[in-house]
C-alpha cells in the first residue's frame, strides 16, 4: 500500500510528478486523436482507431469534437503552466497545494469527459462534468490571482534588488504574472459566455472557417476573440516562465517586465473589443508589439548569460568560442531559439498576410487562405509545446549526452516540420496547384519525419519516467524527498514569520 | 554520432527518397467509358429540406431542373463553338484583375453586365466590361486550332475546368439556364431525408469511402496510375461500375445523390449562381479531387474571385421548372 501511496504522492503532489501526469495525458491525447487526421488516415490508422474505440464520429458534429479537442488540450496546458508558476513564484505551501489540487481536479474532469463527450456519443452527464472540470480550473485562476497579489508585504522587493521593481518595492515581474492571470480570467469568462449560448442560438464553427463572412455575429466575434487571445495569453504566460527559469534580471528586465504589464492589457483589451469595435485589430497590433519587444528583451538577455556563462573561464573568448557557449546547452538556448523562430513561421507569416490580404490572400480560393490560417496558429502553439518541452526536461533533471540529444531533437526537427508547415501553408506563391505535388510530398513528409521524431524523442523521455516509477529508489523518490525537503522548510519559514506576526500583535495590545 | 551528422543523413535521404510527381498538365488519362448521359438533366421538385450543416429547414417553394453530371469538356468546346459563331464570345487578350495588380491573359472571354457593388471593406467592384471565360494555359483539355475548339479525347467526359465564374456563367446562360444557388445545389445534393436528427452528410449517404467520390489520397483509379494527387474523373464514374483498364480494375461505389446527381462529392467543386451583397466572392460546392474527404461534405464551400479559375473547380447548370 505504501508503495502505491508514495508514487501518488509524487505524482499528484509534487510539481514534477503533476507535471510528468499532465504531460503523459497530452501526450496520451496527442498520440491517440493524432490517428484520426493527416497521413494516419490515408495510411488506414484511423479506421482501426475508431474501430477500436467504438468513436462516434458523427460528420455533422467535426467541428464541435474538434472544439472539444482543443478546449481539453488547452486546459492541460495551461495546467502544466499553472503548476510552473506556483513552484518558481513565492507563495505560500497552502496556496500552492489548494491551486495545484483545484487545477488538476479541474482539468482531468474537463480533459477525461469532454473527450467522452465529443467523441463516444452526446451524453450531456459527460458535458455537464467537462464544463464542471473547466470551472475549476477558472476557479484555481482565481486561487492563483489571490496567491500572486503583488502588493503583499511579503512580496515586495529591496530598492536594490536587480529584478524590475516600483519605487515601493512592487515586484513588476510578480505584477505581470498577476495582470497575465487576470487577462486570461477575463478572456476566460469571454469565452463562457458565449459559449452558454451554445444550442440556444449559438452554432458550433470553426473560425477559420468564416473569414470572408463580411458580417460575423456578435457570439462569432466574440468565440474568434476569445480563441486568439487564450492563445496569445498562453504565450505570455511561458515567456514570463522561462525568464524567470532564466533568472531574467537587470537592466533588460526592468524594461521588459512593464512592457509585458501594458502590452498584456492592450492585446486583451484590444482582442474581446473585436466584438464592438471596428478598429479592434489596431489594438492588437500595439499590444503584439510591447509583447514581443519584451519576449526580444528576454531573448538577448538570455542568449548573453549563455554566452558569458559559457566563456567565463576564457579571458578573451573568440567568435565561436561564443557560438560555442551559446549552442552548449540546447534546453536553455531552446526557448529562446523558437521565440526567434518564430517571427519566420508565424508572426512574420502573419504580418506578411496582413500587409498583402487582399493582394494575394484574398484573391487565393478560401481554402488556401484557411490553410495558410490553421497552419499559422498550429504551429504557434506546437512552438509553445516545444518551449514546454524545454523547461520540463530541465526540470526533471535531464543530464548529459540525454540532455543535448533530447533538446537538439526537440530544435532541429520541430523547426524541419515548422518551417516545411509555413512552405506548405504559403506554397501557393511559388507553385500552381497542377504543379504542386513534388513540392506537396516533400513538405508532407518533413512535416511527418520532423514531428515523429520529436514525438518519439518525448515517448522515450516518457517511457523513461514510467520504467523510473516502478523502481524502488528511482529518481521519482529523490525528487519527492527534495520537494518535501522545501515544502517542509518553506513551511517553517512561514510559520516563523506568522509567529513574529502574532508576537508583534501580542506586544502591541498589551502596551 | 554527433546529433547534426544524423540530422545531415536524415535529411539527405528523406530529399533522396522524394521521387518526381506528374503535375496534372502532364496527365494523359486513359478514355473510360461510365455510361452516364451528361446531357441529362433531373427535376428537383418544390419543398423543404435540411439545409447547412445544423440542418436549418429551408423551403425551396418552385421545381427546378439540375444537370445530372457536371458539364463535360466537350460540352463546353461545343459551346466555345457556338458562342464563338454567333459573336458572344472572342478569342483575344483579356484584363486579368488580382487585387490591385492587373494582368493580360490570352484566351476566351465575353461581356458581363456587372454586379451591384457596396463598397464593403475588401469588395471589389465587378464592372460590365469584357472578362475571360477561359485561358489558354497549360492543363487545357481542349485545343483551339483553325478557329475550332476540340475536347482532347481522354479527356471528353471529363468535367470542364480552367474556367473562370464568367466562363461558367456564360455557359449556362447560353444554355437557357444559369448556375445554380447554394440552397439549390445543397438540396440536390442531399435530398430531404433526414436520418438521427441530421440531413445526409454526403450525397450517397452518412459514410465516405475511397470508392465514393474522387477525393485526396481516395486512392481512385487515376491515383494508382498517376500518383497520389490523381486527376478528375470522368463525369458519373461513381455509379456501381467495375471499370477494367489494362491489367487492372477498380470497382466504385454507386453515390448518386437522392435525387440521381453524379459527383455531387468529389471530383471538382462547382461554381455557384448567388451573388451575395457586401462582397464580390462567388462560391463553390462539392469538394474536388484535391480536397480532403472533410470538405466534400454537402454544406462545406469555397469562395474565390469570379476571375479565378483553377484545374479542380468546374460547374452545372439549373434551369427553372415549367
Amino acid at each position: 500500500m505504501q508503495l502505491i501511496k508514495d508514487r501518488f504522492d509524487y505524482l499528484f503532489r509534487s510539481t514534477k510528478g503533476l507535471t510528468l501526469v499532465a504531460i503523459a495525458m497530452v501526450a496520451l491525447v496527442t498520440a491517440i486523436w493524432g490517428t484520426l487526421s493527416g497521413p494516419m488516415v490515408e495510411w488506414g490508422v484511423r479506421d482501426i482507431t475508431v474501430n477500436l474505440l467504438g468513436l462516434d464520429l458523427v460528420q455533422a458534429e467535426r467541428e464541435g469534437r474538434i472544439i472539444m479537442l482543443y478546449h481539453t488540450i488547452a486546459m492541460t496546458i495551461i495546467a502544466i503552466e499553472v503548476y510552473f508558476m506556483t513552484d518558481m513564484l513565492p507563495m505560500k505551501r497552502h496556496e500552492q497545494v489548494t491551486i495545484n489540487a483545484t487545477i488538476t481536479v479541474g482539468y482531468l474532469t474537463a480533459l477525461i469527459f469532454g473527450m467522452l463527450f465529443g467523441y463516444f456519443g452526446h451524453n450531456f452527464v459527460f458535458h455537464g462534468l467537462f464544463i464542471l472540470g473547466q470551472s475549476l480550473v477558472f476557479f484555481s485562476g482565481i486561487l492563483l490571482a489571490a496567491a500572486l497579489w503583488p502588493w503583499k508585504k511579503e512580496y515586495l522587493l529591496e530598492a536594490d534588488s536587480p529584478y524590475a521593481h516600483t519605487k515601493k518595492g512592487v515586484d513588476l515581474e510578480r505584477l505581470a504574472f498577476f495582470v497575465m492571470v487576470i487577462a486570461t480570467l477575463l478572456s476566460a469568462t469571454f469565452g463562457a459566455v458565449t459559449g452558454s449560448y451554445w444550442g440556444n442560438g449559438h452554432e458550433t464553427f470553426l473560425g477559420e472557417d468564416l473569414i470572408r463572412a463580411p458580417h460575423k455575429t456578435a457570439l462569432q466575434k466574440a468565440i474568434i476573440g476569445h480563441l486568439h487571445i487564450m492563445l496569445t495569453l498562453v504565450a505570455v504566460a511561458l515567456t514570463l516562465i522561462v525568464g524567470r527559469w532564466m533568472k531574467f534580471k537587470g537592466l533588460l528586465h526592468r524594461i521588459a517586465m512593464p512592457l509585458m504589464i501594458v502590452g498584456t492589457i492592450i492585446i486583451t483589451a484590444g482582442a474581446l473589443s473585436v466584438v464592438w469595435l471596428p478598429w479592434a485589430h489596431t489594438t492588437i497590433y500595439v499590444g503584439s508589439v510591447f509583447v514581443m519587444f519584451a519576449a526580444l528583451l528576454f531573448v538577448i538577455f538570455s542568449w548573453d548569460k549563455l554566452i558569458k556563462e559559457g566563456t567565463a573561464h576564457i579571458e578573451k573568448p573568440g567568435f565561436f568560442q561564443k557560438m560555442g557557449a551559446l549552442l552548449r546547452d540546447p534546453l536553455k538556448f531552446g526557448p529562446g531559439w523558437q521565440m526567434v523562430f518564430m517571427n519566420f513561421t508565424v508572426s512574420g507569416v502573419g504580418i506578411f498576410m496582413a500587409v498583402k490580404l487582399d493582394e494575394i490572400f484574398r484573391v487565393w480560393p478560401h481554402r488556401e487562405e484557411r490553410i495558410t490560417l490553421t497552419g499559422h496558429w498550429h504551429i504557434l502553439a506546437s512552438l509553445i509545446a516545444t518551449i514546454i518541452l524545454f523547461y520540463f526536461a530541465d526540470l526533471m533533471g535531464l543530464k548529459g549526452k540525454a540532455r543535448k540529444w533530447f533538446g537538439w531533437l526537440v530544435i532541429i526537427m520541430s523547426d524541419l516540420a515548422f518551417a516545411s508547415a509555413t512552405i506548405f501553408s504559403m506554397k501557393r506563391l511559388f507553385v500552381a496547384e497542377s504543379e504542386q505535388q513534388a513540392l506537396v510530398n516533400t513538405l508532407m513528409l518533413l512535416m511527418d519525419v520532423g514531428l515523429a521524431l520529436v514525438l518519439i524523442a518525448l515517448a522515450i523521455f516518457m517511457g523513461w519516467r514510467l520504467y523510473d516509477l516502478f523502481r524502488k529508489d528511482g529518481r521519482w523518490s529523490k525528487e519527492l524527498a527534495a520537494e518535501k525537503k522545501t515544502s517542509a522548510q518553506s513551511q517553517i519559514e512561514e510559520q516563523q514569520q506568522r509567529l513574529k506576526e502574532l508576537q508583534a500583535t501580542l506586544e502591541e495590545t498589551s502596551q | 554520432m554527433k546529433p547534426l551528422s544524423v540530422f545531415v543523413c536524415l535529411t539527405t535521404l528523406l530529399l533522396g527518397s522524394c521521387a518526381p510527381a506528374p503535375s496534372v498538365s502532364a496527365i494523359t488519362p486513359p478514355y473510360v467509358d461510365t455510361g452516364i448521359d451528361p446531357n441529362s438533366w433531373v427535376t428537383i421538385p418544390a419543398g423543404s429540406f435540411p439545409y447547412g450543416q445544423h440542418d436549418h429547414m429551408t423551403d425551396v417553394d418552385y421545381d427546378y431542373e439540375i444537370m445530372v453530371t457536371d458539364v463535360t469538356v466537350e460540352q463546353y468546346a461545343n459551346f466555345l463553338n457556338e458562342a464563338l459563331a454567333t459573336g458572344v464570345i472572342s478569342v483575344g487578350e483579356y484584363d486579368v484583375e488580382e487585387g490591385e495588380t492587373i494582368r493580360q491573359e490570352e484566351g476566351v472571354g465575353g461581356f458581363h453586365p456587372g454586379d451591384p457593388f457596396d463598397g464593403y471593406k475588401h469588395e471589389e467592384e465587378i464592372q460590365a466590361g469584357q472578362y475571360l471565360y477561359m485561358p489558354f494555359t497549360d492543363g487545357l483539355r481542349l485545343s483551339y486550332e483553325g478557329g475550332v475548339f476540340t475536347a482532347l479525347p481522354s479527356y471528353v467526359n471529363h468535367p470542364m475546368t480552367l474556367m473562370t465564374w464568367f466562363g461558367a456563367n456564360a455557359y449556362c446562360e447560353f444554355q437557357g439556364g444559369r448556375l445554380p444557388t447554394e440552397i439549390e445545389w445543397e438540396k440536390a445534393a442531399r435530398g430531404t431525408e433526414i436520418i438521427n436528427g441530421h440531413g445526409l452528410p454526403f450525397p450517397w449517404g452518412e459514410e465516405i469511402h475511397g470508392n465514393n467520390a474522387n477525393y485526396y489520397s481516395s486512392f481512385d483509379l487515376f491515383e494508382k496510375m498517376f500518383g497520389k494527387l490523381g486527376n478528375t474523373t470522368p463525369v458519373g464514374f461513381y455509379n456501381g461500375q467495375t471499370y477494367l483498364i489494362g491489367d487492372s480494375s477498380y470497382t466504385t461505389l454507386d453515390s448518386a445523390s437522392p435525387y440521381g446527381l453524379y459527383d455531387m462529392g468529389g471530383n471538382v467543386w462547382q461554381w455557384m449562381g448567388d451573388d451575395y451583397p457586401d462582397q464580390h466572392y462567388r462560391y463553390m460546392r462539392g469538394g474536388s479531387f484535391y480536397s480532403y474527404e472533410v470538405d466534400l461534405r454537402v454544406w462545406k464551400n469555397n469562395s474565390a474571385a469570379p476571375t479565378y479559375y483553377s484545374p479542380s473547380v468546374g460547374f452545372r447548370c439549373v434551369q427553372d421548372g415549367d
